[in-house]
């Protein structure tokens, strides 16, 4: 078993459509967010409200490598993950909003939505849950026979719950489909990760299991996705599963109205600056003559247009219609 | 047309803010993701980012004006190719006005303080619509004694405080309690005071220090263990049953496990069905515990230091929505309150009215529409729900010959259904109606703003379940 740490920086291969492709996706994820945190200002959103922006590479590389029928599952920082499995902006507005257009009717909010259709299974508010789940849904594609692999995303905090343990026993002891992608970006709330983690290198946190762990740098997306591959393939091939280790970062506070005194606004710009998944990938279109200021331009218009649009619909949408409340606690048993 | 930038709401809660610094000036060009400005609410300052492109155009706020309406038009960004004489006139203020569940505002969580658990500086510390509780002659209160206005929350962090400073053996431990200074600023400044030796940041994962906790009460200490909302101690409940709160029984009398487990409990605002629930039932139906839900400041500190000086396993469930809320607290140096001893709230005649934790003010409130109706009703704080002070209760009922059960979980199993069990075997003569429950609707709490002020009792419900045991 092999585990180690991300290998030195090497430019990637892609392709024109493929990374315009990636830098779409992750544009709509982070200009979907940047609404929801206006419409959260409005107080048109409420209660807790998670936002993605900086992690964007992660869930897009991530997603590019799996197939049709893999599944994705994650905590309550869910907005991006259901926008990558093609989830509609405004289905997902209109569920933070809680109106009736929402994934979930209303009834869930910001931290849980699904799509059975899309292969998203939560929006999970506990931390940790969703690693036993998406063991879980490992089982029943081994069970089922159905070639699918089963991908779990988790923090750097929830990779300290006990339950991600008895998940790692099982999963390779069975030799589960399902890909355990720890998105590590630093912080648990205003905890880091030295502060709470004994072994602060996660992806190792597999090694008494047998499981293998690499470490990836989680704001490359070219990177991600080729990690990502490797892992699903070696799940779907019935090794069991591999742990992805994501160093990634997140710019806005761990819930809207957290004010960040845990770390500077330096550390914060830094990342920005140096770092950001977009900016990143923009900078390599550019240089392969693949995308121009103007192009850029216009790929940013669509999307704020899809983007205003969701937001348009999240506050037009009514609220659910009350006889909804007594709706969906159990179903009825089929004769 | 140039955008126009709003004053943000920074956390539900907040109305208005100080514009405290800009970090731009008038020609500056933007992009999304740069921060334009510094605002300060009661006790954050946080940082206003753009998530617009463009060139500034035009500051409406100054620097340092304060009370600047949320919604208002602070800033104008001019859009490519645009100059000054595409500044539009700022458009009116769009914030929708705060969301006031009900009518007179009484179950209007924006004015309730706290309302955000995993992250909230802003501390409010405003009264709601509850009623102010005169203490005042209260038996375990002397009389003459001077009172000092206290939040919820100060006075929990009072009480850790002082039994801290009484024995060296009491220890905090739990998620983010230490340098965050609580999630919910419950444990605010126990760090500086007492260091990180007694007061102690775990990573997530209740199940394990829970039971930390419950082997350092073994080993001889007395830790309080905070849980950030009491939805999170699903993952340590079997320690906190099979572990603490069995095995003074299981070893014939020989182990101690003296105890807290604390934290809020019950239905925050919006927040969803995995975060908004009410353990009272659960934890009230095991022996080897002690189960404590105080309504006001007094009570909280009172019982909270009774719980730490307990030689059991106590659970202690707090409040979030209670948290900002300010009564009085006596000052005294050593302030408790005996823990298995209901209060009454308001004496009345002719119904009585029995709850805990928040729903007492939601009793007390209906109580006063009721009196107008001319009901005159007798509220019950039961204060303690294991041990249950059936005695008090009965004594009421023998007075007043109805009852009203009020609490904020499920109905089924719930502490309204052992009050009933309770006031029909032993007080059966005494009833002209048969008791009645007001409780959650028998569903997980939804998102949604309209379902949820449907799924949760307030002073209506029990204004409407008095009436009807009073056949009026
Ligand atoms: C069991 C449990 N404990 C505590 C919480 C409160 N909580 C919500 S998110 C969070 C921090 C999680 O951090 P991490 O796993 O690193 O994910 P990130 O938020 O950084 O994406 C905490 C403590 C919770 N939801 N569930
Ligand atoms: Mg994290």
């Amino acid at each position: 078993m092999a585990t180690k740490k991300a290998s030195a920086k090497k430019q990637l291969k892609t392709s024109k459509s493929e990374l315009l492709q990636l830098y779409r996706d992750m544009l709509l994820i982070r200009r979907f967010e940047e609404k929801a945190g206006q419409l959260y200002g409005m107080g048109l959103i409420a209660g807790f409200c998670h936002l993605y922006i900086g992690q964007e590479a992660v869930v897009v590389g991530m997603r590019a490598a799996m197939k049709d029928g893999d599944q994705m599952i994650t905590g309550y920082r869910d907005h991006g993950h259901m926008l990558a499995c093609g989830m509609e902006a405004r289905g997902v507005m209109a569920e933070l909003t809680g109106r009736e257009g929402g994934y979930s009717r209303g009834k869930g909010g910001s931290m849980h939505m699904f799509s059975t259709d899309k292969k998203f299974y939560g929006g999970h508010g506990i931390v940790g849950a969703q690693v036993p789940l998406g063991a879980g849904l490992g089982f029943a594609n081994k069970y089922l026979e159905n070639g699918a692999v089963s991908t779990a995303y988790f923090g750097d905090g929830a990779a300290n719950q006990g339950q991600v343990y008895e998940t790692f026993n099982m999963a390779e002891l069975w030799d589960l489909p399902v890909v355990f992608v720890i998105e590590n970006n630093q912080y648990a709330m205003g905890t880091s990760v030295a502060r709470a983690s004994a072994q602060t290198e996660l992806y190792k946190r597999g090694i008494s299991f047998g499981i293998e762990g690499h470490q990836i740098d989680g704001m490359d997306v070219l990177a991600v996705k080729e990690a990502g591959a490797t892992a699903l393939k070696h799940a779907r091939d019935g090794n069991g599963p591999m742990i992805l280790e994501m160093k990634t970062y997140r710019y806005r506070g761990h819930s809207m109205s957290d004010p960040a005194k845990y770390r500077t606004r330096d550390e914060v710009n830094e990342v920005r600056h140096d770092r950001d998944p977009l900016d990143a990938v923009k900078a390599r279109l550019e240089k392969e003559g693949w995308a121009d200021t103007d192009s850029l331009k216009a790929m940013d218009k669509e999307i704020k247009a899809i983007v205003a649009d969701s937001a348009e619909f999240a506050q037009t949408s009514p609220e659910p219609d009350p006889s909804e409340l007594w709706t969906d606690v159990l179903l009825p048993v089929e004769a | 047309m140039s955008i126009d930038i709003q004053m943000p709401a920074l956390s539900p809660t907040m109305e208005e803010g100080t514009l405290s610094k800009w970090l731009v000036k008038v020609g500056d060009t933007i992009s999304s993701g740069d921060i334009l400005a510094e605002i300060e609410t009661d006790k954050a300052t946080m940082e206003v980012e753009s998530i617009d492109e463009g060139v500034v155009g035009k500051i409406l706020i100054e620097e340092g004006a304060q009370n600047v309406k949320v919604g208002e038009v602070i800033l104008q960004l001019l859009e490519d190719g645009e100059t000054e004489a595409d500044l539009g006139t700022p458009a009116a203020s769009s914030a929708p006005e705060a969301s006031s569940q009900s009518e007179d505002g009484s179950d209007n969580p924006g004015t309730t303080g706290i309302r955000h658990p995993e992250n909230d500086d802003a501390d409010t510390d405003k009264t709601s619509g509850m009623p102010q509780v005169k203490v005042a002659n209260d038996p375990d209160i002397p009389t003459n004694i001077k009172m000092v206005e206290t939040t919820v929350r100060d006075a929990l962090r009072d009480a850790m405080a002082e039994e801290m400073r009484r024995d060296e053996k009491v220890f905090v431990m739990g998620e983010e309690v230490a340098q965050y200074q609580g999630a919910y600023k419950v444990t605010r400044e126990l760090l500086q005071e007492f260091g990180d030796k007694r007061v102690v940041d775990t990573p997530i994962t209740e199940h394990g220090f829970a039971g930390i906790g419950v082997g350092a009460a073994m080993g001889g200490l007395r830790p309080i263990v905070e849980f950030m909302t009491w939805n999170f101690a699903m993952q340590a409940i079997d320690h906190i049953i099979n572990s603490a709160a069995k095995t003074l029984y299981m070893s014939g009398g020989q182990m101690r496990c003296p105890i807290v487990f604390r934290g809020p409990n019950g239905a925050a605002s919006r927040v969803g069905a995995q975060h908004s629930h009410d353990y009272s039932s659960w934890y009230a139906n095991v022996p080897g515990l002690k189960v404590v839900a105080p309504y006001d400041s007094a009570d909280a500190k009172g019982l909270l230091k009774a719980a730490i000086r307990d030689p059991n396993p106590v659970v202690f469930l707090e409040h979030e929505l209670m948290y900002g809320n300010t009564f009085d607290v006596p000052d005294m140096d050593d302030f408790l309150i005996p823990i298995g001893k209901a209060k009454v709230r308001r004496e009345g005649a002719d119904v009585t009215i029995v709850a805990h934790s928040r729903m007492v003010g939601f009793s007390l409130e209906a109580a006063e529409r009721l009196a107008q109706d001319g009901i005159d009703a007798e509220v019950i704080d039961l204060r303690t729900i294991r041990p249950l002070d059936t005695e008090t209760v009965l004594k009421s009922v023998r007075k007043t010959n109805r009852i009203v059960c009020a609490e904020e979980g499920w109905g089924q199993s719930g502490i309204g259904a052992e009050i009933s069990a309770v006031v029909t075997s032993q007080a059966f003569d005494y009833l002209d109606a048969p008791p009645a429950r007001v409780h959650q609707k028998d569903v997980p709490l939804p998102y949604a703003a309209n379902l949820e002020a449907l799924s949760l009792p307030n002073a209506d419900d029990v204004y409407e379940a008095a009436k009807k045991v009073c056949y009026k």
